[in-house]
């Protein structure tokens, strides 16, 4: 019984306990006994509110049992990236430097949840400050993949995705600054949906690459994705970024997603594929013909721009991050060192004892970048590539509806594999860093698993704020496919 | 070496905080002082997460002063990021406006010795948020009051146009009198309102040929007095350290000097000028600013006359004399004041005379400005004219100013009614010298005698008939009888 709960998805659990026919009550109680029998494993979570969370499940379950209208996630435990505030425990990063600390407000997209009656079960690991691409980066703890526990979840919302596909919770947020929704995503076997740069406000996540960070839903699949981006996109004025409802309205994307786009166009850029592991291309293969059997048309492009996306992106990242992350430094909040020689060790002790490798390794990065001398050499030329690649999605986007691409160029690899060579972990951000230059929303849904049965992500891009026309392209793959109904077996490996 | 020839060459730096209600990039109430850290809120103090927010009347204000001082106002900016650690501030970095200032190549008219004014040339305006205030008096630990952090902070930054320390301070005096006439700031010293920063160096011509000594820039000047003084000191300091060591101007030999209020020396701080790498680039969280034509007409409407114009206009429409013209256009609301009664119809000298001599004392008692006393410049106006038309005396003038602040009653009313009323009726008057006359034939002789006892005898005359009136005869009118009939 409690397994079949588990297995619901977002939208059929909402339904259920709306009508009455579960209590949210029954359904915390069963992800936290999920959680306390596997996460020891899994390590998702950094933190849980077990309390506010049955608190919570009871009082909707009352307001629904008293009739009261409730909001669209009425009573659905869902998790939250540990890098987004919420005055409800500490706000970690997954770092040492604010391991203990407390945020005094809700980020905007934690107060939509809230507001639409979502359980909130806890707070996910994540790669340190969002940077990483297997969540191994992770300041205080390790998370394994639920398909297979000697290999990474995928970075950085590694927590969240692997929350969602071991059935720990139903929906998870995370935050994509290069990948690091889609990416987890598609190596955990569930749906990432990164939205368009200015889509969701991004007031309350803590800051890693501003121009790029973005926050989406990692759900377990497109409907949930749909469900979720109801309840977190639209204007917040906190958020100078954040996009005006005239500029872009927000819609009901549940409206008419399972509606086929007539007359698709997809366009592949298949010389920028080849790099993918020959499982991955057989599986996008499959998938265009599933496309091509629904009507659509596949256009061959070429962008050429693509192939320098991941320098120019380490190079705008790292400057932000270099700048986003100056705050931390043992004077105002978080860790300070023990008994500083004078001010100046309070900066680089505090920040020497607090940070992880990659991190400083990012921070220096980044602070080369903007280095006087050195600014116009890459800082500046980053973003001349940036809008090329932007220039290039223009393009494509004239052509066709959208670009399909394979999500990473590799299943999920083993713990401890690469994160010794940072360029080999950086590679694996090939096909994502893409869609944060250019601003545009793209989608990571399953498609296929390997030889070793590890799930293969299937990426999908789409012209900004095309968002409601990216989920039904999804759903139409996901309508033909149920790759995204196999679930994970972490009990087994547990036990 | 006082034989030298120089010339003092000077930029300024100036910051003023503009006084909007709202700190720059969050929503707290802009107010003074305050409890440490009582004034903040997770924006302003950097906590992990946040985003700012740009203030859009501190745009409007940084823009209005930037118009005021004749500037190219940019149609797009942007915020950039300066980097730098210190404790007060919380990000670590500044949101400031790096190379696209709000405003461009502008002028600033300043006032000097009487009736002259000089042309100092703005480089460039813009708009930044302030740092918060250490502390140190806690023995080993430094305290950081972050009430401050945020607030709207306008650099002004002049071309090397001033040549003494009067024209430095004139220029200090003279923006804040722009300010407070735009009312985007209060420039209230006493609270660090307003901070200069002068650049000051020396042309010497020495044996034929110039010689510049190294620049000497002096930090954070919060009074015009200290404004003034350091520049005088450094001129003296600059020629005495050029004729013992001969030190030119070279790159990287500029210093940074404080100044000792107490001893009214500059302090050396900072022997060469380091090479700062602030790691300037856009702030990704905010979003380009653009004025439109619209915006920017919007806010042109708010400009007023300004103060020098104001003053150059008293002197030669008004006759006032500069002085004059320099004390009523202080503050915009006294001169406004003074101009709305003087255009009522009164003498501007008289209008001036009532408000420098008996308003302006009034209104310091009663800690406000003459425009804020209770009284109409309409009013005001009529006192003038009933001044000037004889129908009171100058000496019941200010009486009556000073009736009409605290019964807020009309000068005519309160003039019949404390019976300062002069009788100008010459009819009436002549009566009444014709009495004293008849009953005085002793000073009637002596008054027409022509001897030394006239002048004497005829003010006897005068007095007499002043007591039988009460002293409500207009003098001017009794002594014009008095010259005919003894004539």
């Amino acid at each position: 019984m409690a397994d079949e709960l588990l297995n619901l998805t977002c939208k059929q659990l909402r339904d259920k306990i709306a009508a009455g026919a579960v209590k949210s009550t029954a359904v915390v109680e069963a992800v936290l006994a999920q959680i306390a029998d596997i996460d020891d494993t899994i390590g998702a979570y950094i933190s849980t509110f077990n309390k506010h969370a049955l608190e919570t499940a009871e009082a909707v379950d009352e307001k629904i049992a008293a009739g009261e209208s409730m909001g669209a996630l009425a009573g659905v435990p869902v998790a939250i990236k540990d890098n987004m505030c919420t005055d409800l425990g500490a706000t970690t990063c997954a770092s040492r430097i604010l391991e203990n600390f407390q945020a005094p407000y809700n980020a905007h997209v934690v107060e939509k949840l809230l507001a639409a009656d979502a359980v909130i079960i806890g707070k996910t690991n994540l790669d340190e400050f969002a940077m990483g691409s297997s969540t191994e980066n992770s300041g205080l703890k390790r998370t394994v993949n639920p398909w297979d526990m000697e290999r990474v979840p995928g970075g950085s919302s590694g927590g969240s995705a692997a929350a969602v596909a071991a059935r720990m919770c139903f929906a998870a947020l995370g935050s994509d600054t290069g990948g690091s929704i889609r990416q987890p995503a598609g190596f955990c076997g569930v749906v990432g949906l990164k939205p368009t740069y200015g889509r969701v406000s991004r007031f309350g996540l803590v800051a890693y690459g501003s121009s790029l960070d973005q926050i989406g839903p990692v759900t377990r699949d497109v409907a949930d994705a749909a469900l979720m981006m109801n309840v977190i996109a639209g204007r917040d004025k906190r958020d100078s970024t954040s996009v005006s409802e005239e500029m872009a309205p927000v819609c009901d994307y549940l409206e008419k997603l399972d509606e086929d786009v007539k007359g698709l166009k997809i366009a592949v850029a298949s010389g920028f594929n080849a790099g993918a592991d020959e499982h991955i291309r057989n599986a996008l293969a499959s998938a265009l013909d599933i496309y091509k059997n629904l009507g659509a048309q596949i256009v061959e492009v070429k962008m050429p721009h693509l192939d320098y996306a991941i320098a120019a992106y380490y190079l705008i990242a790292t400057a932000e991050a270099s700048s986003n992350l100056a705050r931390y430094d043992g004077v105002h909040y978080g860790h300070r060192t023990e008994s500083p020689a004078d001010y100046i060790e309070v900066y680089s002790k505090s920040r020497a004892e607090g940070f992880g490798a990659e991190v400083k390794r990012r921070i220096m990065l980044g602070t080369y970048a903007l280095s006087s001398g050195y600014y116009d050499a890459y800082y500046l030329k980053a973003l001349k590539v940036r809008n090329l690649i932007r220039k290039d999605f223009t393009n494509v986007f004239e052509k066709a509806d959208c670009i399909i691409m394979p999500t990473s160029p590799t299943t999920a690899f083993k713990l401890g594999e690469k994160i010794e060579d940072p360029l080999q972990m950086y590679l694996t951000d090939i096909y994502t860093l893409a869609a944060n230059l250019a601003g545009v929303p793209a989608i990571s849904i399953p498609c296929g698993f390997d030889a070793d049965n590890l799930p293969i992500g299937l990426q999908i891009l789409s012209p900004a704020f095309t968002e409601e026309k990216l989920l039904r392209i999804a759903r139409m793959f996901e309508s033909k496919t149920n790759y995204h109904t196999h679930r994970p077996k972490p009990a087994e490996h547990t036990k | 070496m006082s034989e030298l020839e120089y010339k003092l060459v000077v930029g300024l730096e100036i910051h003023v905080h503009l006084a909007t209600r709202t700190k720059l990039f969050c929503g707290c109430e802009l107010v003074y002082g305050g409890e440490a850290n009582s004034r903040v809120c997770p924006v302003c103090i950097g906590m992990p997460g946040v985003l700012p927010v740009m203030n859009a009347q501190a745009y409007e204000f940084a823009v209005l002063t930037a118009l005021a001082l004749n500037c190219k106002i940019a149609n797009f900016t942007k915020w950039d990021r300066k980097s730098y650690y210190y404790p007060d501030l919380p990000k670590n970095y500044q949101i400031s406006q790096y190379d696209l200032p709000l405003g461009e190549a502008g002028y600033i008219e300043i006032p000097l010795e009487t009736g002259r004014t000089k042309k100092i040339r703005i480089i460039r305006v813009h708009l930044e948020e302030d740092a918060g205030k250490n502390t140190h008096t806690l023995g080993n630990f430094s305290a950081v009051d972050l009430n401050r952090a945020g607030t709207p902070l306008l650099e002004i930054v002049t071309e090397p146009d001033m040549n003494s320390p009067e024209e430095v301070r004139a220029l200090a005096v003279e923006l804040q009198r722009i300010v407070r006439y735009l009312g985007v700031s209060d420039a209230d010293m006493q609270k660090g309102h307003m901070r200069f920063e002068p650049n000051i160096n020396l042309t010497i011509t020495k044996a034929g040929s110039e010689h510049k000594t190294p620049i000497v820039e002096v930090k954070n000047l919060n009074s015009f007095r200290a404004v003034e003084k350091s520049v005088a000191f450094e001129v003296q300091r600059q020629l005495d350290e050029f004729a013992e060591t001969g030190l030119t101007m070279a790159s990287g030999n500029k210093s940074t000097r404080g100044w000792d209020d107490e001893n009214e020396v500059t302090i050396l701080q900072r022997e060469k000028e380091e090479a700062h790498d602030y790691r300037y680039f856009p702030d990704p969280d905010l979003v380009p600013v653009e004025i439109d034509a619209e915006w920017l007409d919007e806010i042109k409407l708010r400009l007023c006359e300004l103060p020098i114009e104001m003053q150059k206009r008293f002197v030669t429409e008004y006759k006032l004399s500069d002085y004059d013209a320099g004390v009523l256009t202080g503050d915009r609301f006294t001169a406004e004041f003074f101009d709305t009664a003087v255009k009522a119809g009164a003498d501007a000298k008289r209008v001036c005379n009532l408000l420098t001599q008996t308003g302006m004392k009034l209104a310091n008692e009663a800690g406000c400005n003459v425009a804020d006393l209770g009284i109409s410049a309409e009013d005001l106006s009529k006192l003038a004219k009933m001044t000037d038309a004889g129908d009171i005396s100058a000496t019941a003038s200010a009486a009556i100013f000073e009736e009409m602040v605290k019964t807020k009653k009309a000068p005519d009313v309160i003039a019949s009614e404390l019976n300062l009323l002069q009788k100008s009726d010459a009819g009436e008057l002549e009566a009444v010298v014709d009495e004293v006359l008849a009953a005085n034939p002793d000073a009637v002789a002596d008054a027409t005698s022509g001897g030394k006892k006239t002048k004497k005898a005829r003010g006897f005359l005068l007095g007499q008939v002043m007591q039988k009136t009460k002293g409500q005869a207009n003098p001017k009118i009794v002594s014009q009888i008095l010259d005919k009939k003894l004539s």
